[in-house]
């Protein structure tokens, strides 16, 4: 398995919405590569014809009946919210000057 | 503090509920007493988070109101309890141990939150964890760690250290914890204290902040097993909210928990769960647990699951990639911090840098190795091959369960580790939850309990019982008999021996 560079940590973080320090690039790219290490053992089971378990309860679709009930009001979904105008959140301009 | 006081903080969940239902004591007494502990020792254990000295007293004065009417009261009715600051509480701050939370308050109850109220139990306040549960010491809190009540230079495990120290420090009989890896269990374990990971499914995880679903399961803490299995009763059982709720009967574990024993029982040992990293002291009261099954009454089966060496492994794929979905929903648009929100920062940029700002390095960490995990070239190498190991160790516990009605293990390789030792080292505090992620993995109920002090160091060592999937009455059973059996040989229970605060 390979190894995890700098520019690999640089990379995951920017898909994983992480805005990362130049010095926290260096300290986990050591640990990732320690854990990715630890980790590859499962690797050994790749090529067996072994089926996959998603989850430890075989569900399928759980439904419930499509009927009217109480939930939180506008107030209560708005209420933690960082910024709020018109009983909406309010966000940052989605199509930003660097994209 | 009163000598009454003092009295009132030792006794268990079950006693304090005799007491109430019966008139001796009021359940405002039972809260007062409760909180003046808190008071008294917890800027030095830093079990809580936020303590709900308000809402614990309106609670029980609620209780005490209802017995005077004379209205039929519930088997925890007036016990306080400590809540995992991840479940949700409605009106009351909810931080998960993270600054990405800080100051959040949820507009609705966990289910279990609600259970615990239409219960009448009495909630004290939210306790200290890891941050998102990610974590074998509550080191990773982004609030500071809590200390050991048996030496408080020491970890008290994780994730759910708060709620284990709350009661090894006897400011509370009952807590909630929530086990993804053995964040009941090896807390439990560290501190003297019992504490059981349900079966998958049996207790609601709505209203608890998720970090890895498939392996998320909330229970019961409490200082005996009987006390857990009333706790336990209480939170348990289907929930239309939670669409991996499973749809079947509770077990009786109350009942099993009052008639202990394992006289004609199987009972399984792995050979896999010994050998390098396991602590002398540890194998030492292990194998004395073993040779006290075998006098009473049980045969010893010894077993290989030989996938089980894998499962430290293939967890360390599943949670942080489940984790790396889960996560995604902190983007600081709807609840939550916000940075960088100055008018020229697009949205995405925002929620890198809140994201940057609120998260703690192994959350970080574990975002990101579920983010490689799941991409595109690694993704049949890493996460399809630990889904693999998944069936695999499921199989192993199915081919065990045919031979034993249980499987017994240490808890934890280790006793307390001192604060700091593993901060930085993610892989040396991954080898905590060595025997207690097969579990989460296969989905079945697990329990630890109080075994012994490890001689070299004088620290508590945990019993894990392991059984299979809604068959948790059979962890209190076996439970009930070691706890009663190690209990007489001690002369009194195991947290008897800390050290007063």
């Amino acid at each position: 398995m390979p190894g995890i560079s700098r520019e690999e940590v640089a990379h995951l973080a920017k898909l994983a919405r992480l805005e990362l320090k130049g010095e926290e690039l260096d300290h986990f790219a050591g640990q990732l590569d320690d854990i990715i290490g630890a980790v590859a053992a499962v690797s050994d089971v790749a090529d067996e014809d072994v089926p996959p378990t998603s989850h430890p309860l075989p569900l399928t679709n759980v439904m419930r009946p499509d009927e009217v009930r109480p939930s939180l009001t506008a107030q209560q979904a708005l209420s933690g919210a960082p910024a709020q105008e018109q009983q909406r959140f309010k966000v940052p301009q989605i199509l930003g000057e660097e994209a | 503090m009163t000598g009454m006081n003092t009295d009132l903080i030792k006794l268990s969940a079950a006693e304090i509920a005799g007491r109430i239902a019966r008139g001796e004591v009021t359940a405002v007494e039972v809260a007062e007493a409760h909180l003046a502990r808190i008071e008294a020792v917890d800027e030095k254990v830093h079990a809580f988070l936020h303590v709900d000295r308000e809402g614990a007293l309106a609670a029980a004065r609620e209780v005490d109101a209802k017995r005077e009417r004379g209205e039929t009261l519930g088997p925890l009715a007036g016990v306080p309890v400590a809540l995992k600051d991840i479940f949700t509480t409605e009106g009351i701050p909810t931080t998960v141990g993270s600054k990405i939370l800080e100051g959040w308050i949820p507009p609705y109850d966990a289910t279990v939150t609600r259970r615990l109220k239409e219960a009448d139990v009495v909630i004290l306040g939210k306790t200290n964890m890891d941050e998102f549960a990610m974590g074998s010491s509550t080191e990773n809190s982004a609030y500071g760690p809590t200390g050991n009540p048996w030496d408080l230079t020491r970890v008290p495990g994780g994730s759910g250290g708060g709620s284990s120290a709350s009661l090894a420090a006897y400011e509370a009989p009952l807590a909630l914890g929530t086990d993804t890896g053995g964040s009941i269990r090896q807390p439990a374990a560290v501190t003297g204290t019992v504490g059981v990971k349900p079966t998958y499914g049996g207790v609601s995880r709505y209203g608890m902040v998720a970090f890895s679903s498939s392996l998320d399961q909330g229970g019961p803490c409490a200082r005996t097993v009987l006390d857990a299995a009333l706790l336990h009763s209480v939170i348990a059982g289907h929930d239309e909210m939670d669409s991996t709720s499973i749809d079947q009967p509770v077990p009786d574990v109350v009942e099993a928990a009052r008639n202990g024993e394992v006289r004609g029982l199987r009972i399984g040992i792995v050979k896999e769960f010994r050998g390098e990293g396991y602590q002398a002291g540890v194998m030492q009261r292990f194998d004395e647990s073993v040779e006290l099954l075998r006098e009473l009454g049980a045969e010893i089966v010894e077993l290989s699951c030989p996938s089980f060496t894998k499962a430290l492994a293939a967890y360390y794929l599943i949670a942080p990639s489940e984790c790396s979905s889960n996560l995604a929903r902190f983007d600081a648009m709807r609840y939550g911090l916000r940075v960088g929100d100055d008018g020229t920062h697009s949205a995405e940029t925002v929620t890198a840098l809140t994201r940057e700002a609120g998260f703690g390095d192994e959350v970080k960490r574990r975002v990101m190795l579920g983010t490689y995990a799941l991409s595109s070239g690694y993704y049949d190498a890493y996460y399809g091959s630990a889904q693999k190991v998944r069936t695999l160790i499921a199989r192993d516990f199915e081919k065990a369960f045919e031979q034993v009605d249980v499987v017994v293990s240490p808890t934890t390789p280790t006793t307390a580790f001192p604060i700091g030792e593993r901060a930085d080292d993610p892989v040396a505090m991954y080898l905590a939850d060595l025997c207690t992620i097969p579990s989460n993995l296969a989905g079945n109920s697990a329990m630890s309990l109080p075994c012994g002090l490890a001689p070299e160091d004088g620290l508590p060592v945990g019993l894990q019982i392991m059984a299979p999937a809604m068959a948790d009455d059979r962890l209190y059973r076996v439970g009930a008999a070691v706890e009663a059996a190690l209990e007489a040989r001690w002369g009194h229970p195991l947290l008897e021996e800390a050290p007063s605060l």
